[in-house]
């Protein structure tokens, strides 16, 4: 919650710096993912993130679909399977999915 | 997200009110909704309107498929807060980790001597009789009272004025003797059976806590547990052998 909110700070901040902004958010899981429905990300125009939609195993292909959103202003709905093998591989022993969804601040 | 969606958001947040963003995935329209309010596009529809009350009710974000349409439903319930009677012993240490757990405390003493900042580093001092206090910051649901004072002159006004309101929880500390003599001296101002039933008396979880820090860990440990069980988080409801 407190994350939340540090995020929408944040994207605030960026707004009235002038900055184009996206806003990611975890909006459905299944299993056991690493951050909870309602977790969010915010990216700016630059790449510079705040807040968090998984242990860090999504981040970079969120962050690539938020810049898009900035400049085509489409909202997106991401689905990321995270395998056992390959939440190891970055070091989480989470496994799950999640479900994103990536819009543009307006 | 429209800006002024974020604007309205950070609002709730300073008066400490619960809002539900609702967002239509196909088009990112969207609408907030209050206990008693709506605005924007989505704020009209019935459905989610209904949809969204419910998630705040139990404070958990979720996706539904409303008339065809997919639409996410993102509750902002205030952070917990903790309001300690009594700027006695055991607050000093309840204080510092109910702040750990992310917890906003205010202590509320009217006794000056022990009401002071200095006492309680960080943390919000209000040197008021606690029912006074209460009304002025108001005890929503998301909200755990303790007293601790032991002095019924000043926890019975705060456990009647506590009994009010929405307040997740309420514990006041004193033996079991103490207990059954202030619901004695409560049901004497109105305070039925049921409603005194809401107070945890002994105050925490029965770990032999005997230190104050002790005593402030199973305050905390009953706090969390009620809070979980409240946002079901737990599942079945688990039997505390006496």
């Amino acid at each position: 919650m407190s994350d939340a909110l540090e995020v929408l700070d944040q994207v605030g901040k960026w707004k009235e710096a002038g900055k184009g902004v996206a806003v990611a958010t975890v909006i459905v899981t299944w299993g056991s993912s690493p951050r909870p429905v309602g977790s969010q990300l915010g990216v700016d125009d630059s790449g510079a993130m705040v807040g968090s939609v998984s242990g860090g195993c999504i981040e970079g292909a969120v962050v690539k679909e938020a810049l898009d959103a900035i400049k085509d202003g489409k909202p997106r709905l991401l689905d990321f399977g995270v395998s056992d093998e390959q939440a190891w591989d970055v070091g989480l022993a989470c496994g799950g999915k999640v479900q994103v969804f990536v819009e543009k601040v307006n | 997200m429209k800006i002024e969606t974020l604007a309205a958001l950070q609002e709730a947040r300073t008066k400490r009110r619960a809002v539900t963003l609702a967002t239509r995935l196909s088009d990112a329209a969207e609408g907030l909704i209050y206990r008693d309010a709506t605005a924007g596009e989505l704020g009209g529809n019935a459905e989610i309107v209904a949809a969204a009350h419910r998630a705040m009710e139990i404070g958990r974000s979720e996706t539904l498929d409303i008339g065809g349409q997919k639409v996410f439903l993102n509750v902002y319930v205030p952070p917990p807060r903790l309001v300690i009677v009594g700027a006695v012993h055991i607050a000093q240490t309840l204080a510092p980790m109910a702040t750990m757990l992310e917890f906003d405390v205010t202590v509320v003493d009217p006794r000056g001597a022990w009401a002071t900042s200095a006492r309680f580093p960080g943390v919000k001092v209000i040197k008021e009789w606690a029912d006074e206090a209460f009304q002025e910051m108001g005890l929503d649901v998301s909200t755990a009272v303790v007293t601790l004072t032991h002095d019924p002159k000043l926890d019975d006004p705060a456990l009647e004025s506590a009994l009010k309101s929405e307040a997740f929880y309420i514990g006041a500390l004193g033996s079991r003797k103490t207990h059954a003599k202030r619901k004695e001296r409560l049901a004497e101002v109105g305070i039925t059976e049921e409603m005194f039933a809401r107070v945890q008396g002994p105050v925490g979880l029965n770990i032999g806590a005997k230190s104050p820090a002790e005593i402030a860990v199973s305050i905390l440990g009953q706090i969390i547990e009620v809070r979980a069980r409240r946002l079901g988080a737990l599942a079945a409801p688990k039997v505390v052998a006496a």
